[in-house]
């Protein structure tokens, strides 16, 4: 039974499905990634364990817990992170006030956690009074993730983390991304860039047309000639 | 030498304080408009009416404390009414809040249909000002009516051109200082004003974060009942209480929130100064000013524009600024 898991998932946004029978699940200080081509319901599958759509079938546990039926804001109450893809940052505000707004629903002191993630992202700490918006995009997704470790989640769900970014600032991401799950933190992500994923993947999903069709380690699913010709290009 | 003075005083007298204090009443009104436009998102067309509301109970509280016998002193009376038309003027927009701009949220209507619903209310805020109050002119003003006088001003400099400065007009000004400056901090220190900012700013992310929607809307409706009644009640100190007058103050009210930038606060108020300014520039009669600058007596008023198309000016300054820069000076969310 893992930490996190969504079971045979089965439903979409409006009345067509687009998830049949999908299962993703992640282990406390695991990364676990989802891959496949574009239109898999891949970042689907990611919102689904997370509420933000109707599971007609199967269920989502956490910690053992039946959440099925919570809302996202409920979720987070619980200890899971969101950072989804696109507008994951507040532009008009500073980097600072992104991370107080991260630790909203905490009534206690804040500013250990505000420190933690000035460790980890130290390049926040020198940009903490400057508008988010005016960030370059790696220095964005660092805010986007900050904002979402100010809870302290036991489970973080990254959308495709490093979209857009320049290939250096993607293996700087992935180094941090490890770092958080050294913490003991399960943390489940979707990204385009498959075989560097998969390289820092303990356990890797691969989703086609919103059913599973590989799951294995992320180095089992590297070293498995069909993963290998058919998604990620021999 | 001298003739410069009075060149500038007259500028001061007739320009730089009057659109001082225009432009306060305009920027209070303005800063209403973007919240309820950078919260909710839609452009509240009933903002000039729950303006007129806020200003209405104020008189009558101004009558009861006066007919109590209760006084400010040399300030208005009005001001100590205050809270009360603030009150009034938020319970009216939380009612219509929960009776009708609910279920249009609920249903996540377009921005259009909020404004149609709001053009509505605006008829049905004025509809039920008229009814109560009537229709025509009060005025509540008391008090000290000059800070000084334009005959005190020549006595104490010497000078053949006088300044006033009334206290309407001090009023106006000093309030408007305060009540920006709490409003800044509120939306820029404290927990629950950033909350506002980033349920502005990106309203997915903010409920991820566990801002709740209910309460932001909460708020921002007692801030804007807030700000309404005291731009209404200081316009109507200045000027006096006419509902009508209230409806037409909406364009330039609108054209300040749109130049300044739509959904910011720092635009809003620097739109009503530049809207006020310019209104009052250019119906401004500058015979006087030649006279003293040149030698030449001019015959005419030297008018751009008669102060009759006062509001026009508002409207193509609006119409400028949507076609040059549509984000206004401070880059606002685009119409």
């Amino acid at each position: 039974m893992s930490f996190l898991i969504g079971e045979n998932m089965t439903g979409g946004y409006g009345s067509a499905d687009i998830l049949h029978n999908c299962t993703i699940g992640v282990e406390k200080g695991e990364i676990a990634v989802i891959v496949g081509p574009n239109g898999a319901g891949k970042s689907t599958a990611m919102k689904a364990t997370f509420g933000m759509l109707n599971l007609r079938e199967g269920h989502v546990k956490f910690n053992g817990e039946d959440i099925t039926h919570l809302k996202p804001e409920e979720r987070v109450l619980k200890g899971m992170g969101f950072v989804p893809q696109t507008h994951n940052v507040f532009t008009s505000m500073s980097v600072e006030e992104n991370l107080e707004m991260g630790a909203f629903i905490r009534t206690d002191d804040i500013s250990d956690s505000i420190a933690q993630v000035y460790d980890l992202f130290p390049i926040l700490k020198e940009k903490r009074k400057q508008p988010a918006g005016q960030l370059s995009g790696g220095q964005r997704q660092q805010v986007a993730v900050g904002r979402a470790l100010m809870t302290h989640p036991q489970v973080l769900l990254l959308d495709e983390p490093t979209a857009g970014v320049s290939p250096i600032v993607m293996d700087e991401l992935f180094d941090r991304i490890i770092e958080i799950a050294r913490m003991g933190v399960a943390i489940l992500m979707v990204e385009q860039n498959a075989k560097q994923a998969l390289e820092i993947a303990d356990k890797g999903y691969v989703l086609v047309q919103g059913a599973n069709r590989f799951t294995d380690t992320g180095e089992a699913l590297l070293a498995n000639p069909d993963v290998r010709r058919s998604f990620l290009g021999g | 030498m001298t003739d410069i003075i009075n060149a500038l005083v007259v500028l001061a007298n007739f320009l730089l304080v009057p659109a001082l204090t225009y432009g306060s009443q305009l920027a209070l009104g303005a800063l209403g408009v973007t919240l309820v436009y950078g919260v909710l998102r839609f452009s509240n067309f009933a903002h000039g009416e729950t303006m007129a509301f806020g200003t209405m109970i104020t008189i009558f509280g101004t009558w009861g404390l006066q007919s109590m016998g209760v006084s400010a002193g040399p300030l208005p009376t009005a001001l100590l009414a205050l809270p009360l038309g603030i009150a009034g003027a938020v319970a009216l927009s939380l009612l219509l809040d929960k009776t009708v701009y609910k279920y249009h949220r609920q249903r996540k209507a377009s921005p259009v249909t909020f404004l149609i619903v709001s053009i509505g209310l605006m008829f049905f805020i004025g509809g039920l000002v008229r009814f109560v109050i009537g229709p025509g002119d009060q005025i509540f003003f008391d008090g000290t009516r000059f800070i000084f006088s334009a005959r005190d001003f020549k006595k104490a400099t010497g000078l053949d051109e006088g300044l006033a400065l009334k206290m309407t007009q001090a009023v106006t000004i000093i309030t408007a200082i305060l009540v920006v400056a709490a409003m800044f901090w509120f939306l820029n220190k404290t927990r629950t004003g950033k909350s506002m900012r980033a349920f502005s700013d990106n309203e997915n992310l903010a409920l991820l974060s566990g801002i709740n929607p209910d309460r932001v809307v909460l708020i921002t409706w007692i801030l804007v009942g807030a700000l309404a009644t005291i731009a209404g009640s200081l316009y109507g100190l200045d000027k006096s209480f006419k509902p009508f007058s209230y409806m037409q103050l909406l364009l330039p009210i609108f054209a300040s929130a749109i130049v300044g930038g739509v959904g910011n606060p720092l635009g809003a108020i620097a739109g009503g100064y530049v809207i006020a300014f310019s209104e009052i520039a250019v119906t401004f009669a500058y015979k006087k000013v030649v006279a003293y600058v040149t030698t030449y007596e001019p015959e005419s008023l030297v008018q751009l524009l008669g102060t009759d198309y006062k509001i026009a000016v508002s409207f193509i300054i609006l119409v400028i600024v949507l076609i040059v820069r549509p984000t206004g000076i401070f880059s606002g969310k685009t119409l």
